[in-house]
């Protein structure tokens, strides 16, 4: 294996970038700073190509089998032998195609912005942040080390709440970035617990050293962890599904998921980077990343693919009656997601069967990636030229924007699982491993992926066609270059990710898997889908009442999705009512009365002791001294008569 | 010879520089300003001595013994030093009697490094005198202040008199084993009751050094009443050394009463910290809240001392390296402030992030690092405090700890929110902060950002330990 120290610089150069940036960039070259950290990232994308594409033909695989390599480790901090906090970098199958898919949507954001955000007075504020938060993603997924990842998804989630406030001036901004934070942290507590009973009967907080241990049935350490228990349920289960909790917390997973919506306050390409290709599955790659871990713990295996499924549905039927453009694609990032993380859970680990469902949850992170990139970064076009999120202003776009709109309809068909689009391979080998493992989930996916075609062509024809565009005053074009060639060069990777035999590189156990097309099998999910586009034409390509008055005839169930299900209202009421009130409150009432009123008397206490011994200074020293002479006679009684 | 030359480096170094002091004295040819960068030279030249020739070994038939953690603590005492020579330069350079400060500062600097090193109760005593006389002189030295005057003699009263007991104590260790020797007394101690006397006679002067409460009346006076590298001299310097030969005390020499020293420490270790917290919360002077605050962390030192284990000497000899940064840090913004503007009291630091943002987040630096807030150096040092601590001590106990931890949050964040978020109608006028203490601080900064992040430092006291 060649010297591979450079892959540092991979991860590196994106702090290099938030470094200058953030200390010099503002006073001494705002205007250049957004040329500066894309040429950063260009290098650190390279890198990691090259890297990717080093592991995967070169030096990844022994004896037919692609291994997980240590290429680099730093001891941070060590508790005791084998506990340590390390700095490093595991190379495995999920890193090396994550190293493909951070840097380049992180480099087309940065080139899309370049023009999208020109003019902004914070610009060298704003690709600091990109750069900080291109850093810590690569960071976590990078991580060799449990409490590593932690350090960087606790990263990961700064960055984003403040590229999430980054119009901070914009109250519904301010509210987004600390709901988001709020609820990711509340996650992350999980998370950290989960970690602390997964290392603790691991004795180690090294991946690879918590997956031998504990994803052995045969290990001593496993074996604890099994039977360990609490209230009921094994030390080993409690611990992922812990894990679990906090990566549910940052891919938005139902009941978690309500901070996502909000989250599209942050400017467009953040949306398309953080909250839709990168951030959002870094609780996918967390249940990859330990799958074998969760394989042995069955009944949270099976609990991840069921809120998985439940997620999916949930958050299609909402992103069928929303209006805002990016709150459609805020719940059907919601779906997809739901989608990655039932694969995982029906992968059939449990029943020895080959795992299908890991490299296609694997395969569709990859491919929703791409196409999901593409579909914010193309309304984010669209907003750019209209100046509004809302579907009501939009109609008949398709002749001013056509390079917006050719590229907006490859996502849609990817999205959509319409062959030979990239979205369709991944989705077809989801479904393909629920139909074999878990009956229920594999209806619950294929009614949400047509409907998952209804909502997008919905959306497509609502801003490309419907009514006659009518603007007001003067127009600037469809965006320069910079905003334009992202779309074309993402709309390439969304015809063509799809070709790539991804059981060749990506699988659970490492050993390559021959990748089948079941021509048979994806007749009834294409043709549901085909079948719901055509109901999405017929309702919305031109203006007509047909639209509304589906609607009013399902007037209760409406109102309730476009309320989001009141999820949001039941946190309130959870919070505002239950919580302020049964333990805010008292807490508070706590403080005020015997917090304070200790504190008030110790400070009575005090004066009224410098009270009485005021006036008399040459008298302090002497009765310093009584109390060190009182003191030492009460220690000695206390100590040699009292308590032996 | 060389056995002598080596063992006793670190002493015959400092002796060497309080004598060319003395004789450039005698000389009166040179400035205050030139003086300062001399001392300040000669000190980096000792830190950086401190790292090379170092040896194992005891010297005069077991009266002075060193090692190579020995020579490691005496050294971050030197660096403690150094750093004051260039936080204070302020006050330095005022100063009428610049060359006799620091022949005394450093006197005391010398009898802490025979502290550390003692072998046997009599050297043990001698060393701590020459560790403290000369710092009730250092609290005179705001000459035309009475309040300096004050201190100066209820410090050296309270020290008498503490002295007093302590002799009395060795007199009955004598007394009751037949030894002074270090070495000798873990062998006849056997916990009878005569001993345990003679040893908590002993503890109370260890605790009046300290500031263990009961034993810490004369802390807050003679910290507001002494010059500003006097208190910090005593909060950082006078506390780490003192610590440390906690350490052997209690260890080594009087391992076998380890069953009542357990439950003496647990119980003042949760009365310093209490008493040390909640004075502290409403304290309005700076240096009287500072003098609060340093008991409140001497007690944190306490609960690692409850490990009885190389775990608990590792954890506090890195807390009181972060704790010289960072308590040094906070003593000079006060000292600086108090020297330019004569103000002392937390209603004054109102709004000081307005007009000197640099000493404004030099001060929340030290304050978040002596409050224990993550990344700083200070949440480290306490985590490792208490985790050494919960190996030994009871759950109720590590309780306890926490929520004084989470009180202490409080009151240093107060003087944080002050600066930072409080308006202020006239605000401290914007103050020059010279170059040797821009320097100082900026080391201290790093120092307290630094010492956390980078693991082998800590690694390397543990190899120490």
């Amino acid at each position: 294996m060649p010297n591979t120290t450079y892959i540092l610089l991979i991860v590196f150069l994106p702090l290099a970038a938030f470094a200058i940036l953030g200390l010099f960039g503002r006073k001494h070259f705002n205007q250049s700073s957004g040329l500066i950290a894309t040429s950063l990232l260009l290098v650190s994308a390279a890198l990691a190509f090259y890297t990717a594409y080093g592991y995967f033909f070169q030096y990844g695989k022994t004896g037919g089998i692609y291994q997980k390599i240590i290429v680099f480790k730093y001891t941070w901090l060590s508790f005791s032998p084998g506990m340590s906090i390390d700095m490093g970098v595991l190379l495995d199958p999920i890193t090396a195609m994550m190293l493909v898919v951070v840097p380049f949507i992180s480099l087309m954001v940065h080139i899309y912005s370049l023009s999208y955000l020109k003019g902004e007075t914070r610009f060298a504020t704003y690709y600091a942040f990109l750069g900080l938060f291109t850093f810590s993603m690569l960071g976590l997924v990078l991580s060799s080390n449990i409490f590593q990842m932690y350090f960087f998804w606790e990263l990961v989630g700064v960055s984003s709440f403040l590229l999430i406030g980054f119009y901070y001036d914009k109250p519904s901004a301010v509210a987004a970035c600390k709901k988001a934070f709020i609820v990711t942290r509340f996650a992350d507590l999980g998370f950290l617990i989960g970690i602390l009973v997964l290392s603790f009967y691991a004795n180690s907080f090294d991946f690879v050293t918590i997956i031998n241990r504990l994803a052995e049935p045969n290990a001593p350490e496993a074996q604890a962890a099994v039977a360990a228990s609490f209230m009921g349920v094994s030390a080993l289960s409690w611990g992922v599904a812990l894990v679990f909790i906090g990566g549910a917390g940052k891919s938005a997973m139902f009941p978690l998921h309500i901070w996502l919506p909000d989250a599209m306050e942050g400017p467009t390409p953040v949306s398309a980077l953080i909250h839709a290709a990168t951030m959002v599955v870094a609780g996918v790659f967390l249940v990859a990343r330990l799958y074998h871990v969760f394989s042995m713990a069955h009944p949270v295996l099976h609990t991840v693919g069921y809120i998985g499924a439940f997620s999916a549905l949930f958050a299609a039927v909402i992103a069928c009656t929303q209006t805002d453009i990016k709150r459609v694609l805020a719940y059907s990032t919601m779906s997809q997601i739901g989608f990655m993380m039932f694969a995982l859970g029906v992968s059939g680990a449990s029943l020895g069967q080959n795992e299908t469902g890991f490299t296609a949850g694997m395969f569709h992170l990859f491919t929703h990636a791409m196409f999901k990139a593409l579909l914010f970064l193309g309304a984010g076009a669209v907003i750019h030229y209209i100046h509004s999120n809302e579907m009501k202003d939009m109609g008949g776009l398709r002749k001013h924007l056509p390079i917006t709109h050719a590229t907006f309809l490859i996502a849609c068909l990817a999205i959509a699982g319409i062959p030979p689009f990239a979205g369709f391979f991944s989705k077809e080998e989801i479904l393909l491993a629920a139909f074999e493992h878990n009956k229920l989930i594999f209806y619950v996916a294929i009614l949400t992926s047509a409907l998952t075609a209804f909502y997008m062509f919905r959306l497509y024809f609502k801003i490309f066609w419907n009514k006659e565009a009518h603007l007001h005053g003067e127009h600037h074009g469809e965006g320069g270059f910079a905003m334009m060639m992202p779309l074309v060069v993402l709309a390439l990777a969304a015809c063509s990710a799809g070709f790539i035999p991804f059981g060749n590189f990506v699988t659970a156990d490492g050993k390559p898997m021959p990748t089948e097309l079941h021509l048979t099998f994806s007749i009834a999910p294409v043709a549901l889908a085909l079948l719901a586009i055509v109901t999405a034409a017929w309702l919305y390509k031109n203006e007509t009442g047909k639209s509304a008055k589906l609607a009013a005839s399902l007037n209760g169930f409406y109102k309730a999705a476009y309320h989001k299900f009141y999820i949001d209202e039941i946190y309130v009421f959870i919070t505002q009512k239950i919580i302020f009130n049964l333990i805010g409150r008292p807490a508070a009432w706590f403080d005020k009365n015997v917090v304070d009123g200790m504190v008030n008397a110790t400070a009575d206490g005090t004066g009224l002791l410098s009270e009485k011994i005021k006036g008399l200074q040459s008298g302090k020293v002497q009765q310093y001294g009584i109390y060190f002479l009182a003191g030492v006679i009460g220690l000695a009684v206390l100590f040699i008569y009292l308590w032996k | 010879m060389n056995d002598f030359l080596i063992l006793m480096k670190p002493e015959l170094a400092v002796t060497v520089i309080i004598f060319l002091l003395l004789f450039i004295k005698l000389g009166k040819g040179m400035s205050n300003g030139n003086m300062l960068l001399l001392i300040q030279g000669l000190l980096l030249l000792n830190f950086a001595l401190g790292f090379v020739l170092l040896d194992e070994g005891s010297l005069f038939g077991g009266l002075y013994k060193t090692s190579l953690l020995m020579a490691f603590q005496k050294n971050l005492l030197n660096l403690g030093v150094f750093l004051i020579s260039l936080l204070f330069a302020d006050w330095f350079k005022k100063s009428e009697h610049l060359p006799e400060y620091f022949m005394l500062m450093l006197s005391a600097l010398l009898g802490m490094f025979f502290l550390i090193s003692s072998g046997n109760l009599l050297m043990f005593y001698l060393s701590l005198e020459l560790a403290s006389i000369p710092v009730a002189a250092m609290a005179n030295f705001d000459l035309h202040k009475k309040i300096s005057s004050e201190a100066a003699m209820k410090m050296i009263l309270s020290s008498a008199f503490s002295s007093g007991i302590l002799l009395f104590g060795i007199s009955l260790v004598y007394g009751a084993t037949g030894t002074i020797s270090f070495d000798e007394l873990p062998a006849v101690i056997n916990g009878g009751g005569l001993q345990v006397m003679a040893f908590i006679f002993l503890f109370a002067a260890f605790a009046f050094k300290l500031s263990i409460v009961p034993f810490h009346f004369w802390t807050a006076d003679v910290y507001q009443g002494s010059p500003a590298p006097t208190a910090a001299f005593l909060s950082v310097i006078s506390k780490g050394a003192f610590a440390f030969i906690f350490l052997t005390a209690l260890y080594k020499v009087f391992q076998p009463l380890h069953a009542t020293w357990y439950n003496l420490i647990m119980v003042l270790a949760v009365v310093t910290m209490l008493v040390g917290n909640l004075f502290a919360l409403r304290q309005q002077q700076i240096r009287r809240f500072l003098a609060f605050s340093s008991i409140a962390q001497v007690g944190f030192i306490l609960v690692a001392l409850l490990s009885n284990s190389p775990s608990g000497t590792t954890a506090i000899v890195y807390f009181v390296l972060i704790y010289i940064f960072s308590n040094l840090a906070a003593f000079a913004v006060a000292g600086t402030i108090e020297s330019q503007t004569g103000k002392t009291t937390v209603n004054d630091y109102k709004g000081l992030y307005q007009s000197n943002p640099f000493l404004c987040w030099m001060m929340a630096l030290a304050l978040f690092s002596l409050a224990g807030v993550p990344p700083t150096a200070g949440f480290f040092g306490k985590l490792f405090l208490i985790t050494a601590g919960a190996e030994q001590a009871s759950y109720l106990f590590v309780i306890v700890v926490a929520l004084n931890l989470v009180i202490s949050l409080y009151y240093y964040l107060r003087i944080v929110r002050a600066m930072f978020m409080d308006k202020n109608e006239h605000p401290l006028p914007v103050m020059t902060v010279q170059f040797p203490v821009k320097l100082g601080l900026i080391l201290c900064a790093a120092g307290i950002v630094l010492t956390g992040l980078i693991s082998w430092i800590y690694d390397y006291i543990q190899l120490l330990s």
